[in-house]
């Protein structure tokens, strides 16, 4: 299969790579999929006081294209309050990757993993309030 | 070194020089392009001692009579026609097959097809190493057993089966059986007047002669019997229609005559390379050899890195040509159905490569891939979360996934 330039330089130089602490109340974390289905995202995001998303980490198991959605994906939050992050649509990350049909499943998966850790942290708040 | 290096020969081999050159002189005007069917002029008599030469040197590979090769277009043409065309003549007799779940698709998708038109089919687990056991075989035949179809040596993991031992049963129990050669010719010795075996599929592309011809070998004592799939001219004495591709039969004898010739050293020297990648890639921490190592053709090495997805290792591995039983890699969402019924979980089945080597592999590029798998590896297991929460001493298995 050929992979489109933006999927080769995510892969090649995947950016933010991390881990945060994941107890820390202003870390969100999104941990899916399933190693059965040959892809694990992490996503972690850092959330400030304005609600605003300060810095994100991932590590992804997966294929290239699944690598690159989330790399791309810790791109796109940095800066974005929790209500923009949210907008973000699958189609978008498939779209500016440039994802073949049978790869679309990695862009969702990266959808999910970003609503997750949103979740993630909007609820430790509320256990903290 | 010219990249990409290619670590496929399980898949395909370059066609040898010395046998391009025979094929070549089967082509234009001035060669030998005759129909090997023509009876009346100089052509056809010219092009039939070609085909007749070429058979010779397949038979003499696997020790048969030249009169037991029917030419096909592959061996997946070789196996519709050997399961088809027995499990159709010999219905009468009963309509129970056996063969096992490892086998390629071309056999197991014409199993498929019977099935479809009642026949019944057994399919036989291998056990971890990959190995179907003579008593697995004699346990499953029943009286109204027709055909077992087995092969040789498997094309993902390399294993190699009984294949004399499970023919002593089935000639026994008067069952015929069907063996699978296209990964086994050459690489292994095959002496069709030991191995109590009906029928066998050969290629040529396997044994670096060209694509789209093989052979199925058909006994004659004790005779064997099929019905054809492709009708039209008699050609094969009936068994296989169509004008015989001489190019490419030529191109198939010479292969064979090749390798007949050079196997035996020539697989010395794969073993030790193959031994020398195995032994550059076992330092690496969760390395699993997938199927039995022993009994295993010298050029293929199936090997699963646990935490790293294969795809994306075989991107980082760009300047390697190799496979890998991970979904992502086929159409199929499913990891390889070979990894998965000896036993391995999803985890280490999308994890895996195939690396075969052949003919025209080099120690240097051995070396380089050694050095190229430690750091894609590396480098994949940096981005892993899975990765992470084994060093954390997380048990994966205890872990809640959302599958999807």
């Amino acid at each position: 299969m050929a992979y489109s330039d933006k999927v080769l330089d995510h892969y090649e130089n995947p950016r933010n790579v991390g881990k945060m602490d994941d107890k820390d109340i202003n870390v969100g974390t999104g941990m899916v999929g399933a190693p059965a289905c040959g892809d694990v995202m992490r996503l972690q995001i850092r959330v400030n006081d304005q609600g605003v998303i300060e810095d994100a980490k991932f590590k992804t198991y997966g294929c290239g294209s699944a690598i690159a959605s989330s790399s791309l994906l810790t791109e796109w939050v940095k800066g974005r309050s929790l209500e923009e992050a949210t907008l973000i649509r699958n189609k978008d990350i498939a779209e500016e990757l440039g994802l073949p049909p049978v790869k679309i499943h990695c862009s969702v998966l990266a959808e999910d993993a970003i609503k997750a850790a949103i979740e993630d942290v909007k609820n430790k708040r509320k256990a903290q309030q | 070194m010219q990249y990409p290096i290619y670590l496929d020969y399980s898949a395909t081999s370059p066609v040898d020089p010395r046998v391009a050159q025979k094929m070549s002189e089967c082509l234009t005007s001035e060669a030998n392009f005759g129909n090997p069917a023509s009876r009346s002029h100089m052509f056809g008599w010219k092009a039939e001692e070609a085909v007749e030469t070429a058979r010779r040197q397949v038979a003499d590979l696997i020790n048969c009579d030249p009169r037991e090769i029917v030419w096909t277009s592959g061996a997946t043409e070789a196996d519709n026609l050997a399961i088809k065309g027995a499990a159709h003549f010999y219905s009468k007799q009963g309509k129970h097959i056996i063969t096992s779940k490892i086998e390629h698709k071309a056999v197991l998708d014409s199993c498929r097809q019977l099935e479809r038109e009642g026949f019944e089919v057994t399919y036989l687990d291998p056990a971890e190493s990959g190995i179907i056991t003579p008593e697995q075989v004699a346990a499953a035949i029943r009286p109204d057993t027709i055909l077992v179809s087995l092969m040789h040596v498997n094309n993902e993991i390399g294993v190699i089966n009984d294949i004399e031992a499970i023919g002593k049963i089935t000639r026994e129990k008067n069952v015929i059986f069907h063996v699978d050669a296209a990964q086994s010719t050459g690489k292994i010795d095959i002496d069709l007047d030991k191995m109590p075996v009906d029928l066998m599929s050969l290629t040529a592309h396997k044994v670096y002669g060209p694509k789209g011809i093989g052979a199925l070998f058909v006994r004659r004592k004790p005779r064997v019997r099929i019905e054809p799939q492709m009708h039209g001219g008699g050609h094969e004495r009936g068994m296989r229609s169509g004008t015989l591709a001489t190019h490419q039969i030529v191109g198939m004898g010479e292969a064979y005559r090749i390798a007949k010739a050079e196997m035996h050293e020539e697989n010395a020297r794969i073993l030790a390379l193959r031994d020398r990648l195995l032994d550059g890639l076992k330092d690496i921490e969760e390395v699993y050899v997938n199927g039995d190592l022993a009994h295993r053709v010298a050029g293929n090495l199936n090997i699963s890195f646990n935490f790293v997805e294969g795809e994306s290792l075989m991107m980082a591995l760009r300047d390697l040509a190799v496979s890998s039983g991970s979904a992502c890699t086929s159409a199929s969402l499913e990891p390889s159905y070979v990894l998965r019924a000896i036993g391995l979980n999803d985890e280490l089945a999308h994890s895996s490569l195939r690396i075969s080597l052949g003919r025209f592999t080099q120690e240097s590029e051995i070396d380089y891939a050694i050095g190229k798998i430690h750091e894609a590896v590396a480098k994949l297991r940096e981005l892993s979360p899975l990765w992470d929460m084994f060093k954390d001493g997380v048990d994966l298995n205890q872990v809640k996934w959302a599958a999807h």
